[in-house]
């Protein structure tokens, strides 16, 4: 009998301490939540709201769904970031961005979208709205952080490296969306849409205009690894080599300047009239 | 003072509540001698609209794998009206059990620049093993609900492996550079489910005696349930049809 009886207070004592535990970490768990952390900066989410009440909720909306009032009028539409699917990133395809990811894309802004450029606010302030962009989204504290994708060193261009990245924008069909010459016209771009099912244009690769997650040669190759999350661009992480990675982007260089030089034709050309 | 301290037993309820989940209540369910099948036949009953023929044209490589075009797989209704590609499962009655994934992977093949099974079913945290049998390059690309959304190329002959991690009925996935290719991902927490194949039939194996509400899922005709009681050493019967 007096067994019994210690060890259901046994049991008891150790259900009871588990549950406080749990407590405990459920509550650091939601505190980290609440944080984000850049380099030495650390946001705060409650900071973060009066900024995004702000500047914020117009396209993205009070609930963070993407649903604000300027939304209708937006192509492609804002980030719904109760799903935390970002196209920027430097974490595999599918995984949860880096706070510095968040971060940079506030600062850089989204190119080719409606998302500007929010250097002109105090780094702090930017480091506030990733911890309350972050809240929206309970998988920031369900799922394990993700370590950055490695970059591979740069192997330097050359005109065998873009030959061999051209053939490699036929094999690796990126041309059936982004077209022959990478104007965003290939025979597949009119069916595609992104993770919420809105319709979609490939990226013109030719425009020489800036990519959506920025322009360096190392930000192209990141996007090709990574894959751009919630738009039909996928990973290549487990297709390419990084040399034939790096061929991919000498090869995309190309376009871009082949579009550069057309402008610059253009402007010198004298009219023919 | 006394509103903060309800205020802290209340939250460290609601902490409680949450950190109960967390608590594994892992109750295994072994095959043994009682453990018994459910088994049955899924149905169409209507009139089946005839499958549309797919323009591959856009990539010679599929083309070539079709010689005559391929056609659409959203409702495959066979003889007798049997139909394959629906999910049966257990939907209610395994409350409170956990169950380990099996080691051996679940493959999903490109053939024919269509998926190879239209449908498939695998648990939680299973591998899923991606093939790519074309001679064209394809990106395999889930939409899931609750799951981690990944999006991978896999040019011809190169190995992927994946998972889901939470249990999803069913993912649609498809492939943006073949827009027409379109399949689905079941996902269970428990081993009980069964894809139909041509012959329209199912079998959930080594069930326990129990009450189960058991469902068909079919990715165009919906869902319905019924209610079984499998008693030891009775294998239950139990068919279901969809009427359009």
């Amino acid at each position: 009998m007096r067994v019994i009886t210690m060890r259901v207070i046994t049991k008891r004592v150790i259900a009871e301490t588990g549950a406080v535990a749990a407590l405990m970490l459920f509550a650091s768990l939601m505190g980290v939540a609440q944080q984000s952390h850049i380099g030495n900066l650390v946001g705060n989410a409650k900071s973060g709201k009066a900024l995004y009440q702000r500047y914020c909720i117009f396209c993205h909306g009070a609930n963070g769904d993407g649903n604000g009032d300027s939304a209708p009028y937006i192509d492609p539409k804002p980030r719904d970031f109760t799903k935390a699917t970002y196209k920027c990133r430097s974490t595999p395809s599918g995984s949860l961005p880096l706070d510095s990811d968040l971060y940079d894309t506030i600062t850089r802004g989204v190119h080719a979208s409606g998302m500007p450029s929010w250097r002109p606010l105090l780094r702090q302030e930017r480091a506030d709205l990733v911890a309350y962009v972050k809240s929206f989204s309970s998988r920031f504290q369900e799922e394990p952080a993700v370590a950055a994708v490695s970059l591979p060193p740069q192997t330097p261009t050359s005109p065998e490296s873009v030959k061999r990245g051209g053939e490699l924008f036929r094999s690796m069909n990126c041309w059936l969306c982004h077209g022959n010459d990478g104007r965003g016209n290939g025979p597949s771009a009119s069916s595609l849409t992104d993770s919420k099912g809105y319709a979609l244009k490939p990226f013109d690769l030719s425009s020489g205009t800036t990519l959506k997650c920025g322009d360096s040669d190392q930000g192209i190759l990141r996007d090709l690894i990574t894959g751009l999350d919630g738009t039909p661009m996928p990973s290549f992480s487990s297709a390419l080599k990084p040399d034939q990675m790096w061929d991919l982007v000498h090869y995309l260089a190309t376009l871009r300047e082949a579009a550069k030089h057309h402008t610059a034709v253009a402007a010198v050309e004298p009219k023919s009239e | 003072m006394k509103v903060k301290y309800v205020a802290f037993a209340l939250a460290a309820f609601l902490g409680a509540l949450v950190a109960g989940d967390w608590l594994p209540r892992v109750v295994p369910v072994a095959a043994d001698s009682a453990s018994v099948s459910v088994s049955g036949v899924v149905k169409f009953q209507g009139a089946v609209l005839p499958p549309t023929k797919i323009d591959m044209s856009t990539d010679p490589n599929c083309m070539k794998a079709h010689p005559s075009p391929g056609t659409t797989e959203d409702v495959v209704v066979g003889a007798n009206g049997v139909l394959e590609d629906a999910v049966v499962y257990v939907s209610g009655g395994l409350e409170g059990h956990a169950f380990t994934p099996p080691a051996e992977p679940v493959v999903l093949e490109q053939k024919g620049c269509t998926y190879k099974p239209h449908v498939i079913a695998l648990q939680a945290n299973q591998k899923l093993n991606v093939v790519n049998g074309d001679s064209t390059t394809h990106n395999i690309h889930p939409s899931p609900a609750n799951n981690r959304e990944w999006n991978m190329t896999q040019p011809p002959g190169v190995p992927l492996e994946e998972s889901f991690a939470r249990e999803e009925i069913a993912i649609p996935v498809k492939c943006n550079i073949h827009p027409w290719m379109r399949g689905y991902v079941a996902v269970f927490k428990h081993p009980f489910f069964a894809v139909t194949g041509k012959d329209g039939s199912f079998e959930l194996k080594n069930l326990p005696a129990g009450n189960y509400t058991v469902t068909v899922w079919h990715g165009k005709l919906g869902t319905q349930s019924q209610q079984v009681t499998v008693a030891a050493g009775q294998p239950a019967k139990l068919d279901f049809v969809f009427k359009q």
